[in-house]
C-alpha cells in the first residue's frame, strides 16, 4: 500500500491551516490523503425521551451537512490538483476517534490543526491536540 | 413511579392548603364532582380480594411476573450478564456510532421510573410492614425484571417507523399489531382502552401528583407559599423543554438526575459502612420478618403486601410505559432491548430501594421493644412507632440525616428534580398515546403539551385527592390491560429469544470490544 497521511478537518480555520498543510506533505511526497472529520458524540451523555425518538433522524441529518458543508467543498477542491483524495466520517471523542482511523487505515502521518473548534471543556480537559501528541501510535504534526 | 400512598400525599396537601379561597371552592367542587363519577373505578382497582385486605391488582401484577418467570426460564439471571455486556457497548457495532446506544436507552428509561418511589414508598412500606416487607420487596422486583423483559421486546418489535426516520411504539401498537398477526380479537379494543388510561395516567400520577410532591417539598425547605405559584414555575419549564425543545433544560435535568440517584446510592453505602456491624443483625430483621412479621401490624402478609406494592409502584414492571420508552431506540434487534430493560426494576428496586430500606432499619428508626424484640406499634395500631413521629419521606430524611445532617437538602433537591423528570417522561408517554387515538400532527401534539402543562399548575396548586387517586387507578388499569396483552404475545417473545440465543451461541451475532 503506498504511503498515506490522514488530516483532521472539522471546517474551522486551523483544520483549513492543517489540510492545507498535509496536502502539501502529500503532494511532496506523493503519498495518499485522508480527510478525517469526527462528529462529538458520546454513547454515555443522557438524552431525553424525544430526543431518543429522533436521534436516528438528527444523524441522518448531521451525517449529510457533514458530508455536503464540511467535506464535499474540500474534496472537489484536493482532487482538481491531483491528489488521491479519501474521507472518513465517523461519530465519536474525536481524538480516539483520529487514533482509530489511523490504525484501521494503517497511515504513516497524523495532521491536525492546533485549537479547531475550541470550547471552554477543551480548556479544562485538554485539546484534541494534546491528547493526540501523547496517545497517538504515528507521527504527529500539530499546525498552528 | 414516583408515588407513595393517597394518605401520604393527604399529609402533604395540607401544606398547598394556602391556595386562594376561591380556588379552594371550586377545588371541593372539581372533587365532589370527580369523586361521585370516578370512585367506583377507584375503589374497583383498589379493591382487596373478598374476605382479605390484599389488593388484586398487586396480586395481578406479582401473578403476571411469575409467569413471565418461570415461562421464560428465569430469564433475568440466565440473561444478566448479557444484559450488562449490551449497556456497556461490547455488542454495538462502531459503525453506528452516533445513533442511541443502550446506556441511554437504559438511562433516560430509569430516569423515568427512579424517584419518590424508591424514597418516600419504602418508607411507607418499612414504616407499615417493619423489615420484612424488604425482603418481598426485593423478591417483586427480581420477578418484575421478567415482566419489563417481555414488555418491551414487544415494544420494538411493534413500533411504527416513519419515513423521517422517526418511530412511535408501545403497548397501544402491539396490542394492534400483534394481535392482527396472531389472528387475537380484541386487539384494536385492548389498545385504545390502554390509550385512554396512559393518558389518564400521565396527566395524574405522572404529572399533578409529580407537580404537588414537588411544590410540598420546596414549600417544607423555604416556608409555606401558594401552590400555584411552584405550579406556574414548574409549567413554564416543562413548556420550554417539550414545546420549545429547550434542551440545555432537559440535558441539565438528565445529567444531574442521574448523578442525584448515584449520590443517593453512595450516601446509603457509606452509612451501611460505617454500621458494617449491624449489617448481619438488619438482613437477619428483612429475614426474620419476612416470615415471622416481628409484631408488625398484619403480621407476615401485612409485610408481604407492602412489600409487594411498593416495588410494583417504584418500578411500573407491567404497566407499559417502559415499554413505550424503549421502543423509541432504534435496534436490529428487538430482543435486546428487552435484555437492557430488565436491569431497570434491577436498580430501581433491588438495588436502590433495598439502600433506603436498610440505612432507615439500621439507622434505628423504627422502635421496638427491647424485652421481646418485636416493633412498637402507634395508637392506631397500623403503623410502626419511628424516633420521630415520621413517615414517608420523611421518615427517610430522618435516616439520612441521622447521619449527615446536610442530606436533607440534598433530598429535597432530588426530590423536586426527580419529579421534574418523571414529568418529562411521562409527557412523552402520554403524547404517544394521545397520538395513537387521535392522529400525528403538529397540531394535535402541541394541543397535548398545552393540557399537560395546565395541569402541572393544577397538580401543584390544589389538593385534589379524588382527581390522583383516579390518576393513580388509571395507571394500575393500564397493567390490568397490558398483561392481558403480555399473556397473549409472549409465544412472539419466546420465538424471538430461542432465534437470537442460537445465533448467540453460534457466533452469528458477534461481539465489538
Amino acid at each position: 500500500m503506498s504511503k498515506r497521511i490522514v488530516v483532521g478537518y472539522d471546517g474551522s480555520e486551523s483544520g483549513a491551516n492543517a489540510l492545507e498543510f498535509a496536502a502539501g506533505l502529500a503532494k511532496a511526497s506523493g503519498a495518499g490523503l485522508v480527510i478525517a472529520h469526527v462528529l462529538e458524540w458520546s454513547p454515555y451523555t443522557f438524552l431525553t425521551p424525544t430526543e431518543i425518538e429522533e436521534r436516528h433522524k438528527r444523524r441522518t441529518e448531521e451525517l449529510q451537512r457533514a458530508e455536503t458543508a464540511v467535506l464535499a467543498p474540500v474534496v472537489a477542491k484536493l482532487a482538481e490538483s491531483g491528489l488521491e483524495v479519501t474521507t472518513e466520517l465517523r461519530y465519536g471523542h474525536i481524538a480516539e476517534t483520529l487514533i482509530k482511523i489511523a490504525e484501521d487505515e494503517g497511515v504513516e502521518h497524523l495532521v491536525i490543526g492546533r485549537t479547531g473548534h475550541s470550547s471552554l471543556s477543551t480548556r479544562i480537559f485538554g485539546s484534541v491536540a494534546g491528547s493526540l501528541a501523547q496517545a497517538a501510535p504515528v507521527p504527529v504534526t500539530i499546525v498552528p | 413511579m414516583k408515588k407513595f400512598s393517597a394518605a401520604a400525599l393527604a399529609a402533604t396537601a395540607t401544606l398547598c392548603a394556602s391556595a386562594p379561597a376561591m380556588a379552594q371552592s371550586i377545588d371541593e367542587q372539581v372533587n365532589a364532582l370527580f369523586a361521585s363519577s370516578t370512585g367506583w373505578f377507584v375503589s374497583f382497582i383498589f379493591s382487596p380480594f373478598p374476605g382479605t385486605s390484599f389488593p388484586w391488582i398487586v396480586a395481578w401484577l406479582v401473578v403476571a411476573a411469575t409467569v413471565f418467570t418461570l415461562y421464560f426460564g428465569f430469564i433475568q439471571f440466565r440473561a444478566f450478564p448479557h444484559s450488562i455486556a449490551l449497556v456497556k457497548g461490547d455488542y454495538s457495532d462502531p459503525n453506528d456510532a452516533g445513533e442511541v446506544s443502550h446506556f441511554q436507552a437504559l438511562a433516560t428509561a430509569l430516569s423515568g421510573t427512579v424517584g419518590l418511589g424508591n424514597i418516600a414508598g419504602v418508607a411507607v412500606a418499612v414504616g407499615i410492614g417493619g423489615p420484612g416487607a424488604t425482603f418481598w420487596m426485593i423478591l417483586a422486583g427480581l420477578m418484575g425484571m421478567a415482566s419489563k423483559f417481555t414488555e418491551c421486546t414487544l415494544g420494538v418489535k411493534y413500533r411504527n417507523e416513519y419515513e423521517d426516520g422517526t418511530v412511535s411504539g408501545g403497548p397501544m401498537y402491539y396490542m394492534t399489531k400483534g394481535f392482527e398477526e396472531r389472528g387475537l380479537p380484541a386487539g384494536k379494543f385492548l389498545a385504545v382502552l390502554f390509550a385512554i388510561f396512559c393518558i389518564l395516567g400521565s396527566l395524574g400520577g405522572g404529572n399533578m401528583f409529580q407537580a404537588n410532591q414537588a411544590h410540598a417539598q420546596i414549600a417544607n425547605v423555604i416556608g409555606d407559599y401558594p401552590g400555584w405559584i411552584t405550579g406556574v414555575v414548574f409549567a413554564a419549564i416543562v413548556f420550554a423543554v417539550i414545546v420549545g425543545g429547550l434542551k440545555s433544560i432537559a440535558s441539565v435535568t438528565e445529567k444531574v438526575v442521574p448523578f442525584m440517584g448515584v449520590l443517593y446510592v453512595v450516601t446509603a453505602l457509606v452509612i451501611i459502612g460505617v454500621n458494617a456491624d449491624k449489617i448481619g443483625w438488619a438482613f437477619g430483621q428483612i429475614i426474620d420478618g419476612a416470615f415471622t412479621g416481628l409484631g408488625v401490624a398484619g403480621g407476615l402478609v401485612g409485610a408481604l403486601i407492602q412489600g409487594f406494592k411498593r416495588a410494583a409502584f417504584s418500578n411500573e414492571a407491567g404497566v407499559g410505559s417502559a415499554a413505550i420508552a424503549h421502543s423509541a431506540v432504534r435496534t436490529k434487534e428487538p430482543i435486546t432491548e428487552g435484555f437492557v430493560s430488565l436491569l431497570e426494576p434491577f436498580i430501581d428496586t433491588v438495588v436502590i430501594c433495598t439502600m433506603t430500606a436498610l440505612v432507615i432499619i439500621i439507622t434505628g428508626q423504627l422502635v421496638a421493644d427491647p424485652a421481646t424484640g418485636l416493633y412498637l406499634l402507634n395508637e392506631g395500631g397500623s403503623t410502626i412507632q419511628t424516633v420521630d413521629g415520621n413517615s414517608g419521606v420523611a421518615l427517610t430524611s430522618a435516616a439520612f440525616s441521622s447521619a449527615f445532617g446536610w442530606f436533607q437538602y440534598v433530598l429535597a433537591v432530588a426530590v423536586v428534580l426527580f419529579a421534574f423528570s418523571t414529568m418529562i417522561s411521562w409527557s412523552y408517554y402520554g403524547l404517544k398515546a394521545w397520538t395513537f387515538l387521535f392522529g400525528e400532527g403538529k397540531a394535535k401534539e402541541l394541543a397535548f403539551k398545552i393540557l399537560f402543562c395546565i395541569f402541572v399548575v393544577i397538580g401543584a396548586a390544589a389538593s385534589l385527592g379524588p382527581v390522583i387517586d383516579f390518576s393513580d387507578a388509571a395507571i394500575f388499569a393500564m397493567a390490568v390491560v397490558n398483561i392481558i396483552a403480555l399473556y397473549a404475545l409472549m409465544p412472539i417473545v419466546k420465538k424471538e429469544l430461542n432465534s437470537y440465543l442460537s445465533r448467540l451461541k453460534s457466533g452469528e451475532i458477534k461481539k465489538f470490544a
